[in-house]
């Protein structure tokens, strides 16, 4: 039934379908349930980066305190890291028994990797002065980079727990969630870059 | 997937010890109870409050020991409590804990295990509000709406503890709402019993599932603008912060919005509203209809001017901030906005009333508080559209007549909702009776005190008299007849705050006392009054799910048996 034929349904009259086998898993609900929350927490921090970034000729600011961060080239790296993770997970969801262990296995490795790349993405940043307080353009970044290593950490946690359970359907939530985090960084990564 | 919940026969957890039953317990009644407690617990602290405020305010200057700096650590906390901690924690983790699996014949929610985290989430956030009152320099004064640059700067009750824990504690909330709203969400979508199609869900039911829905896209507003506050205090960064001058030093900040963090509160902050709304349209639609022996009028409208409300609540934020200086064009967008919320709210009024008409109405206590919250809800409502216009709005921002709009319509009007659905459901709960005379006093106190707090609050407001002031002080426009009504409102509100023990007495007296209650006393044709024990056993249905074969809604249908149709009997 189409969401229209659901909502328009005159339930007072006539029987409904008993049948309730059309219904997708509930980990999969809840998984694109959660990442409509982590798109609006990541829209209104990118909504609140574009409107702060605007600000100090808007408002008729005297000094223009927005002075944008350098690209080194790590954030590449990272970004490539985070691609090949995101592939290896979708091999994984395509593979069948052991073989898709072991793509999920190179998949959360990566992500480790990743992880551990922004991490020196960070020491990179400190150690060229660009602290966290110095300029707003460095708060969003190191605020934007958390929240979304944050979510590669919780990511990497429920992969442990889809290896423990041995289960295949996890393995395949597991791949959509690394595609979203995959989605999320490009659009952070351009928005770090371009402005 | 040809995997479904509904299928399942087996229970989805077993407790094994008194601990996993009733402590660490995934069961979702047990955690409902949980929440429920703990809400109430610390909505009697913000209780409280509000009577040493009443204090102050109606007698200025007896009692010494409330200071100016108390006086906005009290307004401050009980705002905050009463409108998170209380309603949307009761409301949801509570009743939507406690009526979606029931209600809709699940066994359980689909994720007992994180809807167990939810609450422990949810009490570490009460535990680390409370110490918020136990630190250096107490709990924040800023006002429930915590703006900075003042909530943070020195001056103001709390700036340098009170606050942090007054935002840890909000952003640990959040979280636990998010496991507990993905729950109500994916259960409503995915664990609904043969039969039961999404228009055949009660009421509750919708209004739940839709401020769940609201709750996960408006929550992360306040979890981003805590953290972001959390840097701007302890990091030394300015996303709020501007560059100003604080007790004669000019401050490390500078080039911060103040005005940002009012975008990203108020975005969560009028859904919010509906948050704690929705879920009291939606039972209150169920008690007008089960105790007037009528089916709902015009389900269908019902439901779709529940989500319409919902969506529309998301486009109305900045009518918060008429006088915050932002561009008079978005003003003018804001209160078209606002006004247009007012149809479908109208529709969902004229329903309720239409219900009424000429049902066979049951004067039960469930049914008084259902009646009277059409009188608050209707004069709130009407209040706000005082508020909602621009050029009525700016005058009478910040007078006490917000506090009385805001106190009408989302104060007293869902509190007398979750008192009515505490009368209506306490037999399910807890297989006991509660005695009706004390109900019913309780029931009047609570209304016509309620009438006697806030009525003449819109008074005082036309007049001008500011909200969040400690004392009046000698001002020329204020007329003498103020203090009067002040000593009034506080005398009323001392009535009622004592009025309310005999709720508590009502409840726990019955708990132990009461006679046993009828496993459906009210002749209700919704799934949870159909569990084969009363109060439900973990796993609500048995050995078998029911099944559905109709609306929630068949009373008084001509030629039934009886004056009501449970959902389970199979259609002729």
């Amino acid at each position: 039934m189409t969401l229209l034929a659901r909502l328009t349904e005159k339930s007072w009259e006539g029987p409904a379908p008993l049948d309730i086998r059309d219904r997708p898993s509930a980990g999969a609900v809840g998984l694109v349930t959660y990442f409509a929350v982590a798109l609006v927490m990541f829209s209104l921090l990118i909504a609140a980066y574009l409107m702060r970034m605007g600000l100090h000729s808007a408002m008729g600011h005297a000094s223009d305190d927005w002075t944008p961060m350098p690209d080194p080239p790590l954030l590449w790296v990272n970004s490539t890291i985070l691609l090949l993770s995101s592939a290896a997970w979708e091999r994984a969801r395509r593979s069948v028994g052991g073989q898709a262990t072991h793509w999920a296995m190179i998949g959360a490795m990566l992500g480790l990797a990743f992880l551990c790349g922004q991490l020196l993405l960070w020491r990179h940043y400190a150690q060229g002065g660009y602290y966290l307080g110095a300029n707003p353009a460095n708060a969003f970044f190191y605020l934007l980079t958390a929240l979304h290593g944050c979510h590669i950490a919780g990511g990497l946690a429920a992969t442990a727990r889809a290896f423990a359970l041995q289960s295949l359907r996890a393995i395949g939530l597991c791949a959509l969630y690394w595609h979203f985090l995959l989605a999320l960084w490009i659009i952070l990564a351009a928005l770090l870059l371009s402005t | 997937m040809a995997t479904t919940l509904a299928d399942d026969l087996r229970p989805l957890h077993h407790p094994h010890s008194w601990v996993t039953r009733y402590v660490w317990s995934q069961d979702h009644k047990v955690i409902a109870i949980q929440y429920s407690v703990t809400a109430i617990s610390i909505g009697l602290v913000a209780l409280t409050l509000s009577a040493l405020m009443r204090l102050q305010l109606g007698f200025p200057g007896v009692f010494p020991a409330i200071q100016p700096d108390n006086y906005l650590q009290f307004v401050s906390m009980h705002g905050m409590i009463m409108v998170v901690y209380l309603l949307t924690a009761l409301l949801l983790g509570g009743f939507g804990n406690y009526l979606i699996p029931l209600m809709i014949g699940a066994r359980d929610m689909v994720f007992p295990f994180v809807n167990m985290l939810s609450f422990w989430f949810y009490l570490l956030s009460v535990i680390v509000l409370v110490v918020g009152f136990f630190v250096p320099g107490g709990p924040t004064g800023a006002g429930w709406t915590l703006y900075p640059p003042q909530a943070i700067s020195e001056g103001t009750p709390g700036h340098q503890w009170g606050i942090a824990t007054m935002l840890v504690s909000l952003a640990i909330f959040v979280v636990a709402f998010t496991m507990g709203g993905l729950n109500y969400v994916t259960t409503v979508l995915q664990a609904r019993t043969r039969g039961m199609t999404l228009m055949r869900m009660p009421l509750s039911v919708w209004g739940i599932f839709t401020a769940s829905v609201m709750g996960l896209l408006a929550f992360p507003a306040l979890f981003v603008a805590a953290i972001m506050m959390l840097f701007d205090h302890f990091a030394g960064t300015s996303f709020f912060m501007p560059m100003m001058q604080s007790m004669g030093r000019v401050t490390p900040t500078e080039g911060g919005s103040p005005l940002l963090f009012q975008h990203l509160f108020w975005f969560f902050g009028h859904p919010e509203v509906y948050i704690v709304a929705l879920p009291a349209f939606g039972i209150v639609s169920d008690l007008i209809s089960v105790h007037a022996r009528r089916n709902i009028f015009g389900y269908r409208m019902m439901v779709w001017a529940i989500t319409i409300i919902g969506a529309l609540s998301f486009l109305v934020w900045a009518h918060h901030m008429y006088v915050s200086g932002m561009n008079p064009y978005f003003g003018f967008f804001f209160a078209t906005s606002t006004l247009i919320i007012a149809i479908p709210t109208a529709i969902k009024v004229y329903n309720w009333l239409l219900t009424l008409w000429r049902g066979d109405i049951h004067l039960r206590v469930p049914m008084l508080f259902a009646i009277a919250f059409i009188f608050t809800f209707i004069h709130g409502g009407l209040s706000g559209l005082f508020l909602g216009n621009v050029s009525v709005d700016v005058p009478l921002s910040d007078t006490f007549f917000v506090v009385a709009h805001f106190h009408m319509v989302m104060g007293v009007s869902p509190v007398l909702v979750i008192f009515g659905a505490i009368y209506h459901w306490y037999p399910k709960i807890t297989g006991r009776m509660w005695n009706e005379t004390l109900g019913k006093l309780h029931f009047w106190i609570t209304f016509l005190g309620a009438y006697a707090i806030f009525l003449p609050m819109h008074y005082l407001g036309i007049l001008g008299v500011p909200r969040r002031y400690y004392a009046l002080g000698e001002t020329g426009f204020i007329p003498e007849s103020v203090h009067l009504a002040n000593e009034w409102i506080s005398i009323a509100a001392l009535i009622v705050f004592a009025g309310q023990s005999l709720f508590f007495v009502n409840m726990i007296w019955s708990l132990f006392k009461g006679p046993r209650a009828d496993p459906n006393p009210w002749g209700a044709a919704s799934l949870e009054w159909l569990t084969p024990q009363t109060p439900p056993a973990h796993g609500n249905w048995g050995a078998k799910l029911p099944v559905v074969y109709r609306w929630a809604y068949d009373y008084s249908v001509p030629g039934a048996p009886r004056d009501f149709i449970p959902q389970t009997e199979p259609r002729a």
